[in-house]
């Protein structure tokens, strides 16, 4: 793909890439933990767009729903509830060049490892035709496909719950 | 047309390595949970960018599996931060440096 050739797609593309890293970068270098929470929501929308670019709207708007509704507000009150913790007055730990060296590492690994090989050469999905968010919920529910992880997957959610209230209760 | 898969990848990588050193290298507990949502993340990219490039006839298998991911993080999120206003209650700090009671 040139220059030249820019579609809303490349754009598109661009504007999510900003989005996600920027965001990413904010919530691991903002001292500020509020300021952090918002970075996070700021990312974790660059990933929906990822998701409604790569035809998975159902997805996209649970990334919406869950992520930036729920958990994002669930991240706000934890740092409120630990206020004293919000400004700490040293973001990072001993072995934090240590901890950037090893995660430069690992991109430059992926890059070489897994990227490198395929770098130019899928440009195109292979098949114009996808699933829709029908199928999805009729493969969620069919007993030949995933209705036994989907069960299991609301039992988990549910314990996790009631964990949750449980370890965070007050003792009385 | 959609870019091209490798770009897809590159930026989850980096978006996974900019989660893995938030969780190596901050101090509070928190922040370490906000930078495991962002590696989840970059794994749920990939699945659905091998989904969407791989898949040659219609399926649901990479949606799918993303969706799950998505539950396990929502768990992981309410369960963690559970755990940290716990601690929090008991020992007025979530410095992950401060409780380390297993380490001998």
């Amino acid at each position: 793909m040139t220059f030249n050739e820019l579609s809303w797609e490349a754009l598109a593309f661009g504007a999510f890439t900003i989005l996600t890293l920027g965001g990413a970068l904010g919530v691991v270098f903002n001292r500020n933990l509020v300021r952090g929470a918002v970075w996070l929501v700021v990312s974790l929308f660059g990933v929906a767009g990822f998701f409604v670019l790569l035809s998975a709207p159902f997805l996209a708007a649970v990334q919406v729903l869950v992520y930036i509704g729920a958990i994002g507000i669930l991240f706000t009150f934890a740092v409120m509830l630990t206020r004293s913790m919000t400004n700490l007055s040293e973001r990072f730990n001993k072995q934090a060049w240590l901890s950037a060296l090893a995660a430069v590492t690992l991109f430059l690994l992926i890059l070489l490892a897994v990227i490198a090989p395929i770098f130019g050469e899928i440009a195109a999905p292979s098949s114009e035709v996808v699933a829709t968010t029908e199928d999805l919920g009729v493969a969620l529910v069919s007993g030949d496909k995933f209705v036994l992880p989907f069960e299991v997957a609301s039992l988990l959610l549910t314990a996790a719950m009631i964990g949750a209230i449980v370890i965070a209760r007050e003792e009385d | 047309m959609i870019p091209p898969l490798w770009m897809f990848l590159t930026v989850a990588a980096a978006l996974f390595s900019i989660g893995a050193f938030g969780v190596l290298a901050r101090k509070n507990a928190v922040a370490v949970l906000m930078s495991v949502e962002l590696m989840l993340n970059a794994v749920n990219i990939n699945l659905v960018a091998f989904w969407r490039f791989g898949e040659t006839a219609p399926s649901v298998i990479g949606q799918s599996f993303a969706a799950f991911v998505l539950v396990i993080a929502a768990a992981e999120a309410a369960v963690g931060l559970a755990i940290i206003i716990a601690i929090y209650r008991t020992r007025q700090s979530v410095v992950v440096d401060d409780v380390d009671m297993l380490k001998w």
